[in-house]
């Protein structure tokens, strides 16, 4: 509960901005519920003035029916008024949540990113919030509207006729207790209905997806029987939850006629009785009446709805804020990393992703200027972790890693990035053109030096295959490409930049072996004379390395070139040799 | 979506009976305002207690009859609704089933997925939607005007005039709203995209410091998307003050005549209360309609989505006639064999001449792309060839019942999918009878048998996709699933890639000796995994650039010598 509060009071902060038109829209939201109201006692006047021929009220229903159309108009006026404030609040509102959610994931450390899978941080910058929107809108637009339409009609009601009301007040929660009844009866068959759907959901998933597996063993028949048992189910419970939960609306509408008979006929023994009386009840009211007991009910059935979408809203709100706090990485240091040449020193670093689990211990390593460094070892070994740790996607746990002597915990991240260039195994591509994905890191690149990282990346003959060359539009992610042809780009997009430092991870490992040695001399022309890491596992694309790191279990078990390690005889040379035997 | 509703014919008693119980209940509502207009011209002006009862009692009596009628009208509706989806799904399902590789390639399996749940649910409720209610608005609307004829036809000529203008402004504002609602959504898409970017690549935006561009890019389209809604947002919210302005103002006019007439004597007192309340019953039935067809249109534009993908008849057909097969002809032999894509350009297999003897190892290399599968899948027949001929022991693969030929051949694919279930009901994909013996003799060949008994036997749960398993002990698992056939032929397409060098090695040695002496191809990048093969086949660009034993190659072929060249340093050896 206290929970729930404080979503509320942190969605009212960011209401809060827009007060002036939140107060315009409650205010507008009062009058119009109070003129639509009004309306049915002057046609219930009116109706009053028309008793029967030669009984007519010309004058009197005259001047009725121009009120009742000059608050009609101004009725029409403040409605939308007030629905048009309501959407402008929503919407801006949700575009400041929005900005301020995307703003956090820029500054999250990649510790929460790596371990939230994107999807659920999607879901809720996206769908958590239209939904908190909708909500929101129907918060604006129907509870408030409907709370006050309540009171208004009951005030109304028991000023005209206080007897006749209490009809209606008495019998109003029966079609609410109905409506409750049906939903609660009915919940149990939903779920069922949504566990048997999931059911066959997951079915359809693995056997369309995976038709060709399908076809190949002859599965069809097996699985179309598996599907139609769990069919017959689906169709069985559906029908119960369908049916059974479509009985609302005519059960409602029932009681809503009970009501309405009930107030006809004491309405219609009041008149008589009344008839003559100095405060007669007359048929006028009885209309007004007629039509309030029809309104009534509404408003209670949209209340209902609208408080489970207002919980659900919430609870959006609840996802997207805890999104929002979520601690972000530690601010930056103010020093700025110039003139490097490309030395890094790592000083007894200790890294470890959880806890309990350690991973680095007390790693040391020194690389001079132009030094070209690789890491090999088996996986999970601590390779990437490196690589984190170097471009300071993680901070150290222990020890230090410095850049030309300078802590990179005491220098910007940016500054620090800005030394590196990375070419990593997951090739990362954006929706757009061939030539913005190259220029990505240097947007005023010009086409020469495009073209030229391009031809230097091995790439420029493939991008001129695609339909329209450098302006092809490749789609998020890569679209259409193969795996081959992203890193190809992405080693482009590092080309270009060429900055003095070098990281490596797993680059060529989605290139077949041919065109990774075409694009050798490419990598090699583009390692020299820069400070280079190198992670790879086909030993094959290591071996002209100055310094071989020999990672296992989060240590560095052998360090040397490749034929001192070769001739050591350890676990490097045992990694080395498997490539080769014979079957 | 006609073509769909032939899956409705069990149904038509349900089809008929629902909205005819809905109309009935309908009918009932129409009677309501002229019972409360007696109610006021005789009971009340007789003063005559015991006729204003009676008159109520009819009222609960039509609001009674009026329950029964639409609960059963309702019953009707969800059995025909959900009946008729069942029935249909279970036809697209079979259908999906009996595609060839060339229509799954081009539909997409999410896309079939689509067709087989979400719009399928829409259908279903577009359905039983469409029978309580779509008879049901216009009937209460004109149902409503037809009355107010009976009672007075100058009274009536104001429903003339309000029921079109309300339509109008009903439907077109939501005709206006749609295509509105669907810029938002591509809008919405484009934030989502920008958004699922930065996620993705955080990695690279971080180490090109992009951050501030992207934040920058993403308010953007935040902005625009903010400006659509906001558009979208104000027309809506034209419909409730301009539709209650129409019908107060039709109010005012039908009073005014109603004073005439009562003057006149032609009407009385009561029947001008029926009038309005006629009047007020027809705003809300017309905006229940256009919600309606609103939610029909989608659900017809699925159902012709899913009638579509029936259509697509499967490129392939097989020949139920069980063929003689020749045990003397060779296990497979390609004759000029090529292959194009359907949509694709180039021939992804150029002129593949090759003839493989029973119990041979075939090694086929090449770079990505360069046709390595493709060859693989025309032998069992995933694919027809586009030229030339293919024979499985002497006789064309277009001459085998589909489960006779692929009976014979166990493939094991690149991306190594297991299902949900038990280890042993995934190694029965191979063979439903298999015993626990085969199973382990499988696995045993697999090298699978370690991470078997590590996972507690044949009994240990697979989730799906196996993903509560490493790549290497899914491929492996792979490998003794099409082992569990022993099949004649066993294709094995990149499906070590994930183990070590030495497991590959053992895993190889496991088959050359299995009692059976399947007929083994080996489709790899690494010349390690093929170099002691009978044949090797070297491709490129689809192309057979070479073909012989490993020795010949390293002389005769360029591109193998490239290829072992860049996996092997000759100082090394």
């Amino acid at each position: 509960m206290t929970n729930k509060q404080t979503t509320l009071s942190k969605v009212l902060r960011y209401i809060r901005r827009y007060w002036v038109l939140l107060a315009c829209s409650i205010l507008l939201a009062a009058g119009t519920v109070a003129l639509t109201l009004y309306v049915p006692i002057l046609v219930g006047d009116a109706i009053d003035l028309i008793v029967g021929p030669g009984q007519v009220d010309f004058a009197g229903v005259r001047s009725l029916l121009a009120a009742i159309a000059v608050l009609v108009a101004v009725t029409a006026v403040c409605q939308w008024l007030m629905n048009f404030i309501n959407n402008k609040i929503t919407f801006q509102v949700v575009r400041d949540i929005r900005n301020e959610a995307f703003q956090k994931i820029q500054i999250l450390p990649l510790k929460y990113l790596d371990a939230h899978p994107s999807g659920e941080i999607i879901s809720r910058v996206i769908a958590d919030v239209d939904q908190f929107a909708d909500g929101l809108l129907m918060g604006f637009t129907q509870l408030f509207t409907g709370v006050v339409t309540i009171f208004g009609t009951l005030l109304f009601m028991l000023s005209i006729r206080w007897q006749i009301a209490l009809v209606v007040v008495v019998l109003t929660p029966l079609s609410l207790f109905v409506a409750r009844f049906i939903a609660s009866q009915t919940y149990s068959m939903f779920r069922l209905q949504s566990e048997t759907r999931g059911e066959q959901t997951a079915l359809i998933d693995e056997m369309v997806g995976s038709q060709k597996v399908v076809q190949a063993f002859s599965y069809q028949q097996e699985a179309l029987d598996r599907f139609d048992e769990i069919n017959a189910r689906l169709e069985k419970c559906s029908l119960r939850a369908t049916f059974f939960s479509s009985i609302t609306n005519p059960a409602t509408r029932f009681i809503n006629s009970v009501i309405y008979a009930g107030v006809g006929f004491t309405g219609a023994l009041a008149c008589i009785a009344t008839a003559g009386a100095l405060d007669p009840f007359t048929v006028g009211e009885l209309t007004c009446f007629l039509s309030y007991a029809n309104q009534y009910t509404k408003p209670f059935n949209e209340i209902s709805g609208v408080v489970t979408e207002l919980q659900n809203a919430l609870a959006c709100a609840g996802r997207i804020f805890a999104l929002i706090e979520e601690e972000p990485q530690s601010p930056d240091a103010p020093g700025v990393l110039e003139d490097v040449a490309g030395r890094v020193d790592l000083s007894h670093v200790d890294f470890s992703y959880t806890p309990d689990k350690e991973l680095i211990r007390d790693l040391d390593l020194a690389v001079r200027p132009g030094q070209r460094v690789a890491i090999v070892g088996p996986t999970g070994c601590g390779k990437t972790t490196v690589i984190n740790l170097l471009m300071r996607f993680y901070d150290v746990d222990g020890g230090a890693i410095r850049v030309e002597g300078q802590d990179i915990r005491d220098i910007t991240r940016h500054s620090l990035r800005r030394h590196y260039g990375m070419v990593l195994q997951d090739t990362w591509l954006r929706g757009g053109t061939v030539r913005e994905n190259i220029a990505m890191a240097r947007p005023q690149a010009t086409e020469e030096e495009i073209v030229a990282a391009a031809k230097a990346a091995h790439a420029h003959g493939f991008i001129l295959r695609l339909p329209q060359g450098y302006d092809t539009i490749i789609g998020e992610d890569g679209g259409s490409l193969s795996q081959g042809q992203k890193q190809l780009l992405c080693i482009a997009r590092v080309m270009l930049s060429l900055p003095p430092m070098l990281i490596l991870d797993e680059a060529t490992s989605s290139i077949d072996t041919r065109t990774e040695m075409r694009i050798q001399s490419a990598f090699a022309q583009m390692m020299e004379g820069r400070t280079s890491f190198i992670v790879a596992h086909r030993l094959s694309t290591i071996r002209q390395a100055d310094v071989i790191l020999v990672m296992r279990d989060g240590q560095i078990i052998e360090q040397g070139d490749h034929e001192t390690l070769l001739a050591k005889d350890g676990f490097y040379a045992q990694l080395y040799n498997s490539q080769f035997e014979p079957s | 979506m006609k073509k769909l509703l032939i899956h409705m014919r069990s149904y038509k008693k349900e089809c008929v009976l629902g909205p005819l119980f809905k109309l009935l209940e309908a009918a009932l509502e129409l009677l309501v305002p002229l019972v409360m207009a007696s109610i006021i011209d005789k009971g009340i002006a007789n003063a005559d207690r015991g006729y204003v009862l009676r008159m109520c009692l009819v009222l609960v009596a039509l609001g009674t009859v009026g329950l029964v009628f639409s609960i059963t009208a309702q019953y009707f509706a969800a059995k025909a609704a959900v009946g008729f989806v069942g029935r249909v799904k279970h036809v697209l399902f079979a259908h999906i089933e009996s595609l060839s590789y060339a229509e799954i390639d081009r539909l997409g399996t999410s896309t079939m997925i689509t067709r087989l749940t979400s719009d399928m649910n829409q259908v279903q409720n577009g359905v039983n939607l469409a029978l309580r209610l779509l008879l049901r608005s216009p009937f209460v609307v004109f149902g409503a005007m037809v009355m107010a004829f009976t009672i007075d036809v100058k009274a009536a000529m104001t429903f003339v005039v309000a029921i079109p203008a309300l339509s109008v402004v009903v439907f077109g504002i939501m005709l206006w709203c749609i295509p509105l609602y669907k810029r938002v959504q591509s809008r919405l898409d484009q934030v989502l995209g920008i958004t699922r970017e930065n996620l993705t690549g955080v990695r690279v935006i971080r180490a090109f410091c992009m951050e501030d561009q992207e934040r920058a890019r993403f308010e953007e389209g935040n902005q625009t998307l903010t400006a659509v809604q906001k558009f979208v947002g104000r027309i809506s919210a034209l419909m409730n003050p301009v539709t209650y302005v129409i019908i107060n103002l039709a109010i005012v006019a039908l009073i005014w005549i109603g004073a005439l007439q009562v003057e006149a004597g032609i009407l009385t007192n009561g029947l001008v209360v029926a009038l309005y309340n006629y009047m007020s019953q027809i705003l809300v039935e017309l905006i229940k309609l256009a919600n309606l067809i609103i939610n029909i249109t989608k659900s017809v534009a699925c159902g012709n989505r899913v009638q579509a993908m029936l259509e697509i008849a499967p490129s392939q057909s097989w020949t139920k006639a069980v063929p003689a097969l020749r045990s003397d002809a060779p296990a497979v032999e390609l004759r000029h064999a090529g292959l194009r894509y359907p949509g694709g350009g180039q021939e992804a297999l150029t002129d593949v001449t090759l003839t493989v003897r029973r119990g041979e190892t075939v090694g086929i290399i090449g770079g990505t792309g360069s046709g390595k599968t493709s060859l693989t899948n025309l032998i069992a027949r995933f694919y027809d060839a586009t030229r030339g001929e293919v024979l499985v022991e002497g006789v064309d693969v277009r001459d085998y019942p589909q489960a006779a030929l692929r009976e014979k051949i166990g493939v094991v694919p690149q991306r190594a999918v297991l299902f949900k279930g038990t280890l042993r009901e995934n190694m029965r994909w191979g063979k439903p009878d298999a015993s626990d013996e085969e199973i382990w003799a499988a696995l045993e060949t697999a090298q699978a048998k370690d991470v078997a008994e590590g996972k507690g036997g044949l009994d240990c749960p697979i989730e799906q996709g196996g993903r509560n398993l490493s790549g290497g002990q899914r491929q492996r698992f792979t490998i003794a699933r099409a082992l569990v056939r022993q099949p004649d032929i066993l294709i094995l397409d990149d499906s070590a890639s994930a183990l070590d060098f030495a497991t590959d090695a053992a895993l190889r040695k496991a088959i050359r000796a299995l009692p059976s002496h399947p007929t083994v191809f080996i489709v790899s990048q690494r010349a390690s995994s093929i170099q002691y093969a009978d044949q090797i086949v070297v491709l490129d660009d689809g192309a057979v650039v070479g073909l012989g034993r490993h020795k010949e190659l390293l002389e005769t072929c360029q591109v193998y010598q490239e290829i072992y060249g860049s996996q092997f340093r000759q100082e090394d050896r």
